[in-house]
């Protein structure tokens, strides 16, 4: 904190007062009838509701549906997290290494960061279209791939839509990361250790961590919530629901099916796992990484 | 000779990094110059046609023609309002709420500080039908105002400009006080200047987050007159040459903002030199 503050008077609340009364209003009270939601039930002509206590996450977790969801949900951040971070953190490393066209590079790398994932998800779609789908044809003359029928191969294309411009964010925080680390740290290690891999492996990715652990949970975050608009614009959800992400789920109980309740308990289990990965996170991965 | 190598190695490794990320946009607009008969026969192209004015002339300006009433250029107008709508609530809210958190001796600020930080645990996808049925309430549905504002309600601008504020060394504190400056003096006149950075990057930061909203505005928008860009890649209907060009068209805005405004986004996000 400052040492030098202004004292406390009333023109402390007038800076405060816009933000925290959109966050109330906008905020803080949807967020109380969720849980409001997530207590009731509607009765079937939507003329009244009755306080059912926990009965509608005991219905949640009866719903087979929800698994198949939670299943999905924590294969595809994995699997996005794998794949974007490696692919990021290879392109940053070369683009570290490079003497000339460095910023270059960062152009030409940058943009897809800024594209929507629902624009992702229909340009993805252009591609695995059955009609004139190049990767569809690519990938069913390989193995006969069928995205409408296959749960794995829709598993490909979603992760695949997910991924692309995931990629983007993921390469410019570890050269942001890389740029970092300190010359004299490498310049010592180039002394010490010829073998410029294993330099990599024991010198600047523990220095990385850093920056590793923060787009992990910046990767997460993007599967769970972002991918929306890329499962919406894609598959849809099919076949039968495999690639519907929790959010989806959510959404489609509380929009098609009506079911605020639900929707609503759905929501609650979802802010429960994020409050648990926030905790992970400074507990465990705050106090166990070096920052330099 | 193993430098040569090794660096052309990292060359060959980005090029293909870059035509991963360049070659599914090519396509796409090059098939949007091309007539929708052309594509159904032959599939995506790799060249340009010749229809590039009539196909995107007629996305942007038929009424009628692509959607129902609205025309694509409408669109654009309804995404821009609502990008920089976000932009500026979100930044000018932020600034105030962070300045306010650092600079005064605030009796309760640590609570403060935790009622406006866990909002960010709590994104918009989980609480979308309680946040459409409070703009119902307010009869804010089919509005500007009901775009932006819920969209708005994000501490994550404070969070920033509150880390750059405790960056800011005391001694500028001390000698506004000299020069007799009062709070909001010494918010107008020295911290913004000197934050304009981190105010530049926060508001690309939340233009194209405004931009790129899709579920929400789907949600609360029933009249088309306003359908965003983002949100229209829903209701897309007519041939398919108009569709690519209408999603070719949907990434320019936020693209251009980042490529052209680059540095003052990456030099404020990371806070390096």
């Amino acid at each position: 904190m400052k040492k030098v503050q202004f004292k406390s008077s009333y023109s402390q609340y007038l800076f405060l007062a816009p933000q925290l009364g959109i966050l109330l209003i906008f905020l803080y009270w949807p967020i109380i009838q969720t849980f409001r939601d997530a207590f009731t039930m509607q009765d079937a002509f939507g003329f009244g509701s009755k306080f059912v206590w926990f009965d509608n996450f005991l219905f949640i977790f009866d719903d087979p549906a929800y698994f198949i969801a939670f299943k999905f949900t924590i294969i595809y951040s994995f699997v996005i997290t794998l794949i974007t971070g490696s692919i990021g953190l290879l392109l940053a490393v070369q683009a570290n290494n490079v003497m000339h066209g460095k910023s270059t590079y960062k152009t030409l790398l940058i943009w897809p960061y800024a594209i929507a994932p629902a624009v992702v998800g229909v340009m993805a779609n252009y591609f695995f279209s059955e009609r004139f789908g190049l990767l569809y044809h690519l990938f069913h003359e390989l193995w006969g791939f069928n995205w409408y029928e296959s749960v794995f191969d829709s598993y490909i294309y979603v992760i695949i839509a997910g991924s692309w411009k995931q990629i983007s964010a993921n390469f410019i925080f570890f050269l942001a990361g890389l740029q970092a680390i300190q010359k004299s740290v490498i310049e010592a290690s180039m002394i010490d250790c010829k073998n410029s891999f294993r330099r990599f492996w024991t010198i600047t990715f523990p220095l990385l961590m850093p920056t590793t652990f923060f787009l992990i949970i910046i990767n997460i975050t993007y599967a769970f919530f972002d991918t929306f608009g890329i499962i919406d614009t894609t598959t849809i959800g099919a076949p039968s629901g495999e690639t519907r992400t929790l959010v989806y789920k959510a959404y489609m109980d509380g929009f098609r099916g009506l079911d605020l309740g639900s929707a609503g308990a759905q929501s609650i289990m979802m802010m429960l796992i994020v409050l648990v990965i926030t905790i992970f996170q400074f507990r465990y991965i705050e106090g166990k990484i070096h920052y330099n | 000779m193993t430098r040569f190598i090794t660096s052309s190695f990292s060359h060959l490794i980005l090029l293909i990094g870059i035509l991963i990320m360049v070659v599914p946009i090519w396509m796409i607009f090059a098939s949007s110059t091309h007539t929708s008969s052309m594509i159904n026969m032959n599939g995506l192209q790799m060249f340009l046609g010749d229809s590039f004015y009539e196909n995107y002339l007629r996305v942007l300006l038929y009424q009628g023609g692509f959607f129902k009433e609205i025309t694509a250029l409408k669109m654009f107008f309804n995404s821009f309002i609502m990008a920089t709508g976000v932009a500026i609530l979100s930044v000018v809210t932020s600034l105030m709420a962070a300045y306010a958190l650092v600079y005064y001796r605030i009796k309760y600020a640590t609570l403060l500080f935790w009622i406006i930080f866990i909002t960010i645990l709590v994104p918009l996808e989980l609480r979308i039908f309680p946040t459409y049925s409070v703009m119902a309430e307010l009869n804010l549905v089919n509005s500007y105002f009901g775009l932006i504002v819920p969209i708005s309600a994000s501490a994550i601008a404070t969070l920033f400009f509150r880390q750059f504020y405790k960056t800011v060394p005391d001694e500028l504190l001390e000698s506004a006080k000299l020069d007799g400056a009062n709070t909001w003096r010494f918010f107008v006149d020295f911290l913004i200047p000197l934050s304009k950075t981190m105010i530049v990057a926060m508001l690309i930061f939340m233009f194209v987050f405004g931009y790129n909203q899709y579920l929400w505005p789907l949600l609360v928008t029933t009249s088309e007159q306003y359908w965003t860009v983002v949100m229209g890649l829903k209701m897309m209907s007519g041939s398919i040459v108009h569709r690519f060009a209408f999603v070719m068209m949907s990434m320019v805005p936020p693209i251009l903002i980042i490529i052209v405004l680059q540095k003052y986004f990456i030099k404020g996000v990371f806070q390096d030199k």
